[in-house]
């Protein structure tokens, strides 16, 4: 398979998750979103490492997961923490920072 | 070079299935069991593209822990049905951005004039993507970035804590 292949089915991934990120309002199934807009990128990295002949794509691939791991923990321990004050789980209703 | 491309279909199909899974499903239960359909997917695809270990490391540490840690809070949160795209304008203008994002990417790799996009990639030996090759990587030419994502997820790691512990006085004062 030609790495364009990869590269087209990692923007239809990364565009299904944005639209997620714009469209949904669970701040749970935001965050799912952006774990498929990382997952893009990732492929994206990895098949132009194949494309190069070149490890060094897998290594930021790695690096990306690690960082996408954080991401979760964060982002996680915030939900929990908006459940614990009883704070409605929708983003358009958390709305005090709002200028 | 038959089954390879059988294979990328199908592993393509599974993830693109998985990913709108995630979006369009009401429940966030079945959005992170989409997610996981997806993933599994993906480490085919990474299989496909000679990165044995990343394909490894995304069955176990992501399709693994980090789905295993969505589940939990899913069910500790409970699921809260949505309607998807929602009322107002910004339920409408999510997938028409998505769509000129997706025309405008498919312009910039497609017509992008990099010779080696339209090639399979040079030919690499059998341990190329082995777990040898990418910790000898690792250890060597990227250890200040391995260090500092192991500092990473220890400052997240406490972060978690402080954020999801809980806290006298404040759950008073709203609730």
């Amino acid at each position: 398979m030609n790495a364009v292949w990869f590269l087209v089915l990692s923007a239809f991934i990364f565009c299904i998750g944005a639209a997620g990120v714009i469209a949904r309002r669970n701040p749970l199934v935001i965050l799912l979103c952006l774990e498929l807009m990382l997952n893009a990128g990732n492929l994206a990295l990895i098949s132009f490492s194949r494309m190069l002949g070149n490890r060094e794509g897998q290594v930021f691939a790695l690096i990306v997961m690690v960082v996408a791991a954080c991401e979760v923990v964060v982002g996680l321990g915030l939900i929990v923490a908006m459940y614990r004050r009883r704070l409605p789980l929708d983003v358009d209703e958390v709305r005090e920072l709002r200028g | 070079m038959l089954l390879e491309q059988v294979l990328f279909f199908v592993a393509a199909a599974g993830a693109i299935g998985g990913a709108l899974g995630v979006v369009l499903l009401r429940n966030p239960f079945f959005s992170v069991l989409a997610l996981v359909a997806h993933l599994i997917s993906l480490a085919l695809l990474f299989l496909l593209l000679r990165a044995e270990f990343i394909a490894a490391a995304q069955l176990v540490v992501y399709a693994g822990a980090v789905m295993v840690l969505y589940v939990f809070v899913v069910a500790y949160v409970g699921g809260v049905e949505e309607t998807v795209g929602g009322e107002g304008a910004i339920g409408r203008v999510g997938p028409v951005f998505a769509g000129a994002l997706l025309v405008e990417l498919c312009i910039a790799i497609i017509g992008s004039a990099l010779p080696a996009i339209d090639s399979r990639g040079p030919h690499v030996a059998a341990g190329f993507g082995s777990p040898g090759a990418i910790g000898k990587l690792l250890l060597e030419k990227f250890l200040i970035p391995f260090e500092a994502a192991s500092f990473l997820l220890l400052v997240a790691a406490v972060g978690a804590v402080v954020l999801a512990r809980r806290r006298r006085g404040l759950e008073d004062s709203v609730g």
